[in-house]
């Protein structure tokens, strides 16, 4: 972490370069008219170097795009068709599998359910696990074990977690087995299958098993946040809420601001858990279907592969849109700072 | 990092945190108990492999009276356990090194080279973010299927690589940039090439960098579940997760052999997350604030 803050003594002199890559509106044009200052400094062409580099980035960027950028592709190619799988889609349907998936009763639900687990998961895990790593980030004893226990579920399987979440959650399973046993038995709940409980129940799983991530970036952020802040401040008088709440808080938001990105962009795509723990099947009538889970079972499962492709696509574009939508008005500031940092040095 | 402040004398600091109006004691009680809720799954998990099943179905939270280790012992003794382990280990390493390989030799390009299409070639990994696997885990499986790697763990590896580049590459590049110039420099005048000095300087000081992507590759990598439910359709093939699943659904009466199963199946993430947990953090920081 202490190789981050030699940046500045890096910033080289290549501020021409990422304006040049990508931010100018038409590359062609930007070419012609930027020719002649950028030539001046840029070093002459070196093959050597021009070979190096795709040697170098070469095999990296084949495996994306074969893996990563052509079955995206492929999948807004597909969802145009009617498509068992097998040889080459022939019957092309147009947008008729769009329409079929924006009058599906089915899919409006799992969106919905999307959408509660979007901000569901957001008010659940932000402020718990930004009161988490504060509490961690102040010295104690056993802080590393402690650390290490936080971020447990996090990082077992969500096969595992799901298996176990549902063996301990059936209507005899433990959970209420322990509520009987302390004379709670009032509350004992079918948690998985009652449709008025199962969304509480999948939204505490996931708590529990994603708020080690967050807590860990949330640390990360506070220990970039420099001690001789809070040491004035607290010359100053200022009291240990009053410096968490003038200080660390907006001096975390670039992490928070992140954090929230990849939890919506999780939140929208989330798969794993839910198919594990209710099945393919179950997840509808549970209230806890998702698009994700839609797609397999309408698409895959159903044999039925230009359909959960329309899917796919219907999917990708609601993160985008949401994902740009974010950046665009709450990401602005970082990705700002970000893009034009080395421009400004 | 911790390790330097806990060696360095620092009297202010312990003025400080006597000063603070939170009291330590509340600190743990609020730490022990959030630990207690975070275990307290996985301790069903682990415990229940150590009862019978009649236990289980006399008191589903009880403890084990008494302990059993038979549940342990089969799931220990079987074949097919091992031969998901070894699946799943030789996907998670071959992947990892993948990934590392890769995305540094990428990165180091895009850190450190100049050239003209660098800022579209990061926008373009950096998009990679945008593309999590569950959108293109329909036409990959066509894909795949029609790569002829189906039930082969070259079917899963490949993707796992790829979809693994963006969150590598946005992580190393900050490292490899940071290194100074001077360093380039003097490896130039002692007669270094570029290449040399990749190997020499560049791989080593990127180390931090380097071990956190490694571990996160190989976890996610470990834990993964959609890629090898669509690729592995054979048993032989099956990596641990499917491994569980298909254990669970097939011993379904049989709950606590399950339970250890799965407390087996989730020992390795785990190890390898508490080793290398510093480094994790340590690494992500600089990804944070880069």
């Amino acid at each position: 972490m202490n190789v981050r803050t030699n940046s500045p003594v890096a910033g080289r002199v290549e501020a021409d370069d990422v304006t040049a890559g990508g931010g100018s509106p038409s590359p062609a044009a930007g070419r012609v008219a930027a020719t002649s200052p950028r030539d001046r400094r840029r070093p002459r062409r070196d093959p050597r170097k021009a070979i190096e580099i795709a040697v170098l980035v070469g095999p990296a960027l084949l495996v994306f795009l074969a893996f990563v950028i052509f079955p995206v592709v492929m999948a807004g190619y597909y969802g145009f068709f009617r498509w068992k799988g097998f040889g080459p889609p022939t019957d092309f349907v147009g947008l008729q599998n769009y329409v079929t998936i924006f009058q599906d009763p089915t899919f409006h639900e799992a969106l919905s359910h999307n959408a509660i687990i979007v901000v569901m998961s957001l008010v659940l895990q932000g402020p718990a696990a930004l009161l988490l790593a504060l509490l961690l980030n102040r010295p104690m004893r056993g802080q590393s074990a402690i650390r290490v226990l936080i971020f447990a579920p996090y990082v077992i399987a969500e096969v595992v977690v799901g298996t176990g979440w549902s063996l301990m959650l059936q209507s005899q399973g433990a959970l209420n087995g322990l509520l009987e046993k302390v004379g709670l038995g009032a509350f004992t709940q079918d948690w998985l299958a009652d449709p008025a409980i199962a969304m509480g129940t999948l939204l505490v799983i996931l708590t529990w098993k994603y708020i080690g991530f967050a807590v860990i970036l949330f640390l990360a952020g506070l220990q970039g946040i420099p001690q001789e802040l809070t040491e004035a401040a607290q010359i100053d008088g200022a009291s240990y809420w009053q410096i968490q709440r003038r200080i660390t808080l907006p001096l975390l938001g670039p992490t928070l601001r992140i954090w929230a990105f990849l939890s919506i962009i999780g939140a929208l795509q989330l798969f794993d858990l839910v198919y594990i723990i209710w099945g393919q099947y179950v997840a509808s009538t549970a209230g806890t279907s998702t698009m994700a889970t839609y797609m397999v079972a309408n698409g895959r499962n159903a044999g039925n592969y230009g359909y959960g492709n329309a899917v796919a696509v219907v999917l990708f574009l609601i993160s985008l849109v949401v994902a740009l939508v974010y950046q665009r008005f709450v990401l602005r500031r970082d990705t700002a700072g970000a893009l034009t940092e080395r421009t400004e040095r | 990092m911790t390790a330097s402040s806990i060696a360095l004398p620092r009297p202010p600091k312990a003025r400080q945190t006597s000063r603070l109006p939170w009291g330590s004691p509340t600190i743990y009680v609020v730490a022990v108990v959030v630990i207690a809720l975070m275990l307290a799954p996985l301790a069903y998990i682990i415990i229940g492999g150590f009862r019978t099943n009649s236990q289980i179905t006399a008191d589903p939270s009880a403890l084990p009276a008494p302990w059993v280790f038979t549940n342990y012992a089969d799931v220990l003794a079987s074949t097919t356990f091992w031969g998901q382990v070894l699946n799943s280990t030789v996907a998670a390493v071959v992947t990892t090194v993948g990934v590392v390989a890769l995305g540094l030799m990428a990165s180091y390009v895009l850190a450190r080279y100049r050239f003209r299409a660098r800022g579209v070639l990061y926008a373009l990994f950096a998009a990679g973010l945008m593309f999590p696997m569950t959108v293109a885990i329909t036409p990959l499986y066509i894909m795949v299927r029609n790569l002829g790697l189906m039930n082969s763990l070259g079917g899963i590896i490949l993707p796992q690589i790829a979809f693994a580049l963006p969150t590598t590459i946005i992580i190393l590049v900050p490292f490899l940039r940071a290194i100074p110039d001077e360093i380039e420099e003097a490896a130039a005048i002692d007669g270094c090439s570029r290449l040399g000095f990749f190997w020499r300087m560049v791989v080593p000081l990127a180390l931090p960098g380097v071990i956190t992507v490694g571990i996160l590759a190989f976890i996610a990598s470990w834990n993964g579940y959609i890629l090898p439910l669509f690729i592995l359709n054979n048993e032989a093939a099956f990596t641990l997760p499917l491994g569980v699943q298909a254990f669970a659904s097939q011993y379904s009466v049989d709950t606590a052999k399950v339970l250890a199963f799965t407390s087996l199946s989730m020992i390795p993430a785990l190890v390898f997350f508490s080793v290398f947990e510093r480094r994790i953090v340590g690494g992500l920081t600089g990804a944070v604030k880069g």
